[in-house]
């Protein structure tokens, strides 16, 4: 009988011991995936559990968070959520998150390990985690500013600091209210679908996630291309430049808009906007230089973040003469976002030099000291210092006397350039009018900013003229609302 | 045990306490004084560490509760003190601290608005009338051995208590419980102690015709097949429990019931045929209900994928949530009311109770939970080493694996070990019932263990 109690009692140490060894397998050596299964409403309860930091635009955030009273307690709010959300993006508890509540997200649910003011000491007290803040470079004015300007009509804003990177403003049209998408339930659901079946593509960020044929604006960057390679030496000497012109290895002829082009100098060509001169100059200068210099002003380049990311801009590296030509112009394969159209604006009117664009000044924790700040730095030299001041001689001449006129602002040294894309089969999509540009305070040797505007508009001509016309009034508003405001401390 | 608790009315208990039984050299009541104490203490802790974490201060009555605890603690140790003054000093402060726990647990769960009505103040009021219980039993029962004589009365009131909930409406698909008023009552607890007598008085009065009948197979002395005079109530034993499985659709009693047989009958008789015969029955057993029964087929293709509702597109299962919730835990845990094993639903308190443990305290304080089990179990079976006459052997091992199959069968269901089948937690689960049963256990384990260390040579004949 003994002997049998005994082995009951082993029988009951092995029964133990396979209750322990599976508690091991179930909490220790399984727990990772049962913690994302998402099944496991865990992360995402505690996620929502507290309020989320912050976004804030100009000092004040333009996010907020409320208490739903349901399982997921709190969910996102957004003041003026259209007007920011192509900065903020949205967070939502269905749909998870985009542009900097996507890029922010440790910090903003307090995850980050940045947040950790003693290393590894949140691992070990358990203690929650408070969210930190995200100051934006967003400069409040200009963002209003280009948001009413385009007033609904398909088409994007792009504004920099040229001397620092920072974004003033980027603002997509039409847009949407991020708050539709912060909780849960049919009525999300109902929204997510509804802005996804949307034509008019709410959501599409136009301003870092769509590319446009830049049209005459890249004649910014062809000049620069000629300039620099010594193709051009003398802006105001005549060029050799048939009107029409062929292209090179093809019967096709391109023509222009306005008359005077036929062996325009540079100056005349750009202030008129000249295809064929610019067509033949970049064709001149052969797809290596052309591709370098588009490469030297950040197009081709993929790893751009800022930190959400932007689309690359296209310069194809491998084309043929007449392709080369059509690209100089701003067609064919080339292809532009309007941030990317407002870094070759603001390097221009930067001496030369490009910023690395950026939207995030500084991350605070939940008690306003600086966990981590942006530093201005150097995205490339995309021209010297005095090519520089030729492109900006050319570019000031297109406002104060060409197709830009509508972009002079009294007072302050305006360079701009004009642009209108064609694009669909035959052309016959809805034209897109460009205006690119930078405006110098009064006195100032460089520009304290540049913007690019993009309006997708049925008016749009086919003349350059639309660009400055359509494009360049809300350009003039977003430099106007930056040069007004007192210098940032 | 109403037949025995009858014997000694209260009246009796005072003159009984105030009696110096306690000889002047203590036989280690101290130690079971200052574990009660430490045990009574943990429990206080674990309640104010709820407040803290949920609400930010220690819960106002959170004295007031620790002060009735310790009194009833206490009380239960000075009743040990007087009448078992050798009985093992870890039994009572074991119970104490599970129990002290458990009402810390289900505390914690009334938090979750999404469980239900609060039960904590109920699950008190059974602990309290269990603790009550357990002193009567200490007081009033002098020798474990006078159980044997009422081992059929006990068995005839185990059937009829098992037996009544068929004529009662079923509670989420089991047929298992009574409901009177207010109160809602498992007969099958209170009926596994009775049984346990029953098989204990039964299997060493006839311990010799089972273990000595019987024919070889294969020439092997160790395979001997049981005869079939003796086999018939083995087969009663094994009908009963198919038929609470299907009757009342309760696997979990069932499986315990057969379970202790099974083990009760090999310490009896020695003989592995027995064992042997009994896994064959019970996995026939098992197989056949587990194809037929719909609710038992479910319940294996739960242990079996548990995550499959997931992959169906249905959510989590209880089975997947609970899994969950021990993930969660990992090995230190979240702390006590900070996770969120509410979303195992329905049961979360009562067969799921363990989930909580294991996420909130993780898997050091699970670790120490069931070492705290297999001390009480062991414990147990050390009394039943220890005693000299067959029914108290059999008596103690019975309670003992009593406690040891419940701990294994809900615990290695809800990690997904073995099919779940329902069964309480003993002391940490809600449930009045079963709360008040294992204070019985506890008070009989009390009994013997005292009896199997009692120095003095008190008569200790085996019953012929």
């Amino acid at each position: 009988m003994i002997r049998c109690i005994r082995r009951c009692a082993a029988l009951g140490l092995v029964l133990l011991l396979a209750l322990a060894a599976n508690a091991v397998r179930v909490m220790v050596v399984d727990a990772g995936s049962y913690a994302a299964d998402p099944a496991n409403r865990r992360i995402a309860i505690a996620r929502y559990q507290h309020p989320r930091g912050g976004i804030l635009v100009g000092g004040s955030p333009v996010t907020g968070s409320q208490d739903t009273g349901g399982q997921l307690a709190y969910a996102r709010t957004y003041r003026d959520g259209p007007l920011y959300a192509p900065v903020t993006g949205f967070a939502s508890q269905t749909y998870g998150t985009s542009l900097l509540e996507g890029t922010e997200d440790g910090l903003l649910s307090g995850t980050s390990s940045r947040l950790a003011s003693v290393p590894l000491w949140h691992e070990i007290s358990r203690d929650r985690q408070r969210p930190g803040d995200v100051h934006t470079t967003i400069d409040p004015a200009a963002q209003k500013a280009a948001y009413a300007g385009l007033a609904g009509r398909r088409g994007a804003v792009a504004a920099l600091d040229p001397a620092t990177g920072r974004i003033l403003a980027l603002v997509s049209s039409p847009s949407y209210d991020p708050a539709l998408l912060a909780g849960t339930g049919p009525a999300v659901t109902g929204q997510w679908q509804r802005l996804n079946d949307d034509p008019a593509q709410p959501m599409l960020d136009r301003a870092i996630r769509q590319t446009y044929p830049p049209g005459s604006t890249f004649k910014v960057v062809t000049a620069a291309a000629a300039l620099e390679n010594g193709a051009v030496g003398d802006l105001a000497a005549p060029t050799d430049s048939p009107d029409p012109y062929r292209l090179p290895g093809t019967t096709w002829s391109l023509t222009n808009e306005g008359r005077g082009c036929a062996d325009a100098s540079v100056y005349d060509a750009f202030r008129v906007s000249c295809n064929t001169v610019f067509a033949k100059l970049g064709a001149d200068v052969g797809v290596t230089a052309m591709a370098r210099q588009a490469a030297a002003f950040g197009f081709n380049d993929t790893a751009l973040r800022i930190p959400p990311g932007v689309a690359v801009s296209n310069f194809d590296t491998t084309m043929s003469p007449d392709q080369v030509a059509l690209s100089s112009i701003g067609q064919f394969d080339t292809t532009a976002t309007p941030l990317q159209m407002a870094m070759v604006a603001a390097a221009v009117g930067n001496g030369g030099e490009l910023m690395r664009p950026y939207l995030v000044d500084r991350v605070t924790n939940h008690g306003g000291a600086v966990v981590s700040r942006t530093t201005p730095t150097r995205l490339h030299r995309a021209v010297s210092e005095g090519t520089a001041e030729r492109l900006q001689e050319l570019m000031e001449a297109v406002v104060s006397d060409g197709t830009g006129t509508n972009a002079a602002i009294p007072g302050a040294v305006v360079g701009g350039k004009t642009g209108t894309a064609q694009h669909g089969v035959g052309n016959l999509g809805t034209p897109y009018a460009w205006f690119i540009s930078y405006a110098k305070p009064p006195g100032a040797s460089r520009a304290a900013v540049a913007v690019a505007v993009v309006v997708e508009d049925a008016e749009a001509a086919r003349a350059d003229i639309s660009g400055g016309g359509i494009a360049a009034p809300i350009a003039r508003a977003v430099m106007r609302s930056v040069l007004a405001a007192p210098p940032r401390p | 045990m109403s037949a025995t608790s009858a014997d000694a009315p209260p009246p009796e208990a005072p003159p009984a306490a105030a009696r110096p039984a306690a000889p002047p050299r203590s036989h280690r009541r101290g130690v079971e004084l200052s574990l009660t104490v430490a045990a009574v203490l943990v429990s206080v802790y674990g309640y104010a560490e709820v407040g803290l974490a949920t609400r930010g201060a220690v819960p106002g009555d959170a004295a007031g509760y620790g002060a009735g605890l310790a009194l009833l603690a206490v009380l239960a140790h000075l009743a040990v003190r007087a009448r078992a003054p050798y009985a093992d000093p870890l039994l009572l402060p074991i119970a104490v601290l599970l129990n002290g726990f458990g009402l810390v647990l289900i505390y914690r769960l009334d938090l979750e608005p999404s469980l239900g009505p609060r039960a904590a103040p109920t699950q008190l009021v059974w602990s309290t009338l269990g603790i009550t219980l357990f002193v009567l039993v200490v007081l009033a029962l002098d020798d474990h051995r006078v159980l044997a004589r009422y081992s059929y009365v006990g068995m005839t009131a185990a059937l009829a208590l098992t037996a009544a909930p068929i004529f009662f409406p079923a509670v989420n698909g089991a047929k298992i419980w009574i409901r009177a008023g207010g109160f809602s009552i498992q007969p099958g607890e209170f009926a596994k102690v009775l049984l346990a007598v029953f098989f204990a008085a039964y299997l060493s009065a006839n311990r010799a015709a089972l273990a000595y009948t019987g024919r070889q197979v294969f020439g092997l002395r160790r395979l001997q097949l049981p005869t079939g005079r003796v086999l018939g109530p083995v087969l009663a034993i094994w009908l009963l429990s198919v038929g609470l499985l299907v009757l009342e659709r309760d696997l979990g009693t069932s499986l315990l019931f057969f379970g202790l047989f099974v083990v009760l009958l090999y310490v009896a008789t020695g003989r592995t045929g027995w064992v042997a015969v009994g896994l064959l029955l019970s996995a026939a057993g098992a197989v056949a209900v587990g194809s037929l029964e719909p609710h038992v087929h479910s319940r294996v293709e739960d242990w079996l994928h548990p995550f499959a509702s997931i992959h169906a597109g249905l959510g989590p299962g209880q089975l997947a949530q609970s899994l969950f919730a021990f993930g969660n835990g990992a090995v230190l845990g979240t702390g006590l009311g900070q996770g969120h094993s509410a979303l195992i639903g329905f049961a979360t308190k009562s067969d799921f109770i363990l989930a909580t443990a294991g996420e909130e305290l993780g898997l050091a304080g699970l670790g120490a939970l069931l070492a705290l089990y297999a001390l009480l179990v062991a414990r147990g079976m050390r009394a039943g080493l220890a005693l000299r006459d067959p029914f108290g052997r059999l008596l103690a091992v019975g309670l003992a694996t009593i406690l040891a199959l419940q701990v294994f069968v809900i615990t290695g269901g809800v990690t997904d070990l073995i099919p779940l089948t329902g069964m309480a937690m003993p002391f940490l689960a809600q449930g009045g019932s079963s709360v008040v049963t294992n204070w019985i256990i506890v008070a009989l384990l009390i009994r013997v263990s005292d009896s199997a260390r009692r120095p003095s040579p008190e008569p200790q004949e085996e019953s012929p």
